[in-house]
């Protein structure tokens, strides 16, 4: 009786599992099928501005987007298509903005990755790196005031946004705060396209964890299992209110850092290293070999997020694009204080 | 000459530093979404005292921050986002250009870029002190100013140091409150006041018909003392206390130079570009054929504001160094 519900309770946690897998593969797949397309439209002039991918990251990104939660806060980074989809970013959305549509979040008034939906925790970084950590320290930091609990925030940086100040900075005061923040670091080897020996000395980023008292994790970012099970529990963690959450993940940038780059000068023995790898190939040979899906069905999910996003982009092209003469070209909220424009 | 002596009364009881701690508490109570967040401000007050003894009446609600200013930005911007009127008190403005990234940078376009307004108030202790020396005296508000997204508030008065923060607060934008720090302690009023003029309106500080002086912040004092050291030989001198340099009340400032064709516009930051600039610019370009003479600007020097009083005493402009000027253009 005892071992078979012991075993009952294994196959739930094992259905739990894979159906938490399989989540997170639907959202990287989306984002590479979404960015692939968003590639070809920048290579035929349709996008005006740069295309930057997340090739290689999709499942750090879907992993963290899948353990938040709606009410949670997210403050993604260049890469993190996968993440902004899975925190409920629509295709159509994260076209529009591609497309400059005056329907989108964003109208025109900027563009690719910057957008976001700061009114719903979805917030819209800025170019400036490591800045977002203190502002989702502060979203926290204003839901505590007001009593909320049990809502995470998180973050992306690059390895190179841990050089600045403002994580530094940020960091720091989430950690002197306790505030539930997880901040993800994808160390994908290139800073635009700096390498790792110009950028830090440590042997490991994950040390610095322990410069701020807060809990670091090393992940392989390629693996999906390793992210979905690391960034999970960092978030959980952050739930349960154990303070700040660090989780530091090294992958490979598979591609230039925009589609205006041609990555010349990506090593070759970084490519056919262990951190090489593609996290979508990987993927697929888990869940086939966990026996949790085949590749027939794997194929057929693609098909689906083809067509999703085939769907999004025929409706946003169609769509307006600001017009300079009706713009609202007034930069404060208070209107009695514009300054008016000079002619 | 009278630099030492801006306008006091003898039977004053609050200064303008108390206006701006009584703003912070009037806010803190009647307003649940405020907090301030700032170094040494909690048990301690602040280098100033301007928030002595809100922490423990306020608990959780105002708070020592780490000596990161990008942080204490960034931390307002989100907690802005989420509904809450954050005051951030810089210790010196100075220590502002740490914290500009997310100013200019994030607090200024969220509104544009996104939707949703920003609604956070930067205090920043501005202008210079005899022996505060290069880094803890500078005036901030062009650069501020230069933004599109951003109030830039610079009191004059007990007044308005007072009804201008609780304005602040309710503005859905950044707001960069410039709130003086050699008035803090010599600026003195009987009472705390009611009403106000709304910002983006300048106040005739001192009617008059010979000359404007369009200024703000402490030098609207050591203009108002020139005014009066020039009226001894009958000049009428005409004081615009701008009261915020964005919005700037051009208007205010066009209707003064219709009536006495000369403007001099003094500030005491830096000279090149900045308020002084902007207000001959829009005068010169808007009215030109109002103008009798050649418009003016008077301000500080162009080095580092220097720390010893005999040096900081001619660096910024004064009433001795505006009534030169005031002379020159009357003559011109």
């Amino acid at each position: 009786m005892l071992q078979a519900r012991a075993s009952q309770s294994v196959n739930a946690e094992a259905d739990e599992n894979k159906e938490r897998y399989i989540g997170v593969y639907r959202w990287m797949l989306l984002s590479r099928v979404l960015e692939e397309k968003l590639s070809s439209l920048y290579r035929g002039g349709k996008i005006t501005g740069g295309v930057f991918l997340g090739r290689g990251q999709e499942a750090l990104s879907a992993s963290l987007g899948t353990a938040l939660r709606k009410g949670d806060i997210f403050a993604p980074l260049i890469r993190d298509m996968a993440g902004r989809l899975a925190f409920g970013e629509t295709v159509l959305n994260a076209v529009r903005t591609y497309l400059g549509s005056r329907l989108g979040p964003m109208r025109g008034r900027d563009g690719n990755i910057h957008r976001g939906e700061p009114a719903r925790g979805y917030y819209a970084m800025i170019s400036h790196l490591g800045a977002m950590v203190s502002s989702v320290a502060g979203g926290l930091f204003a839901r505590r005031l007001r009593g909320e609990t049990g809502v995470v925030g998180a973050t992306c940086v690059g390895e190179g946004a841990t050089s600045t100040g403002s994580f530094h900075e940020g960091l720091n005061m989430a950690a002197v705060e306790k505030l539930p923040l997880v901040v993800i670091v994808a160390n994908n080897q290139y800073a635009y396209s700096t390498v790792n020996a110009r950028q830090y000395a440590c042997a490991d980023l994950v040390q610095r964890a322990a410069g701020y008292g807060v809990p670091g994790y090393k992940i392989d970012g390629t693996d999906p299992s390793a992210c979905i099970e690391v960034v999970h529990e960092a978030v959980a963690r952050a739930r349960a209110g154990e303070g700040p959450q660090m989780v530091v993940a090294d992958l490979l940038r598979l591609v230039g850092h925009g589609e205006h780059d041609d990555f010349n000068y990506m090593s070759h023995a970084l490519k056919v290293s262990p951190i090489g790898r593609d996290s979508l190939d990987v993927a697929r040979d888990q869940l086939t070999a966990a026996g949790w899906a085949t590749l027939a069905q794997l194929d057929a999910m693609r098909d689906q997020a083809a067509a999703e996003v085939e769907e999004a982009c025929g409706t946003a092209i169609r769509e307006p694009l600001p017009d300079p003469n009706t713009e609202d070209w007034c930069a404060i909220h208070t209107r009695r204080l514009a300054e008016g424009n000079q002619l | 000459m009278f630099q030492n002596q801006p306008t006091t009364r003898a039977s004053a009881a609050i200064t303008y530093l108390e206006a701006i701690r009584a703003a912070q508490h009037k806010l803190l109570t009647d307003d649940p979404r405020v907090f301030i967040y700032g170094q040494d401000i909690a048990d301690f007050g602040g280098a100033f005292k301007a928030t002595k003894g809100l922490a423990k009446e306020f608990p959780g609600r105002v708070l020592d921050s780490p000596i990161s200013e990008d942080a204490q930005v960034g931390m307002a911007i989100g907690a802005a986002i989420e509904g809450m009127r954050p005051i951030i008190e810089m210790q010196f403005a100075d220590f502002s250009t740490c914290g500009y990234t997310q100013i200019v940078q994030h607090a200024a376009t969220l509104h544009w870029r996104t939707g949703v307004p920003c609604p956070i108030v930067i205090r920043l202790p501005s202008g210079g002190t005899a022996g505060a020396g290069p880094f803890h005296s500078q005036s901030m508000e062009a650069l501020y100013a230069h933004y599109p997204g951003i109030v830039v508030m610079t009191p004059a008065t007990v007044e308005d140091a007072y009804t201008m923060l609780l304005e602040a607060v309710e503005i859905d934008d950044p707001v960069i409150f410039c709130e003086h720090k050699y008035l803090y302690y010599h600026l003195k009023a009987d009472a705390l006041p009611t009403v106000a003029l709304p910002t983006g309106k300048a106040r005739v500080a001192r009617p008059g018909r010979d000359a404007t002086i369009a200024t703000y912040s402490a030098m609207v004092h050591e203009s108002l003392a020139c005014a009066a050291e020039l009226a001894k030989e009958g000049w009428e001198i005409e004081v615009i206390d701008l009261r915020s340099v964005k919005p700037l009340d051009t208007d205010t400032i066009l209707a003064s130079v219709s009536r006495t064709g000369r403007l001099l516009a003094v500030g005491e930051a830096f000279p090149w570009g900045g308020v002084t600039a902007e207000i001959v610019a829009r005068v010169a370009t808007e009215g030109f054929d109002l103008l009798d003479a050649p418009p003016m600007r008077l301000n500080a020097k162009d080095t580092p504001v220097p720390y010893h009083p005999n040096l900081w005493g001619t660096h910024r402009p004064t009433a001795t160094s505006i009534v030169a000027a005031m002379r020159r253009l009357l003559k011109a």
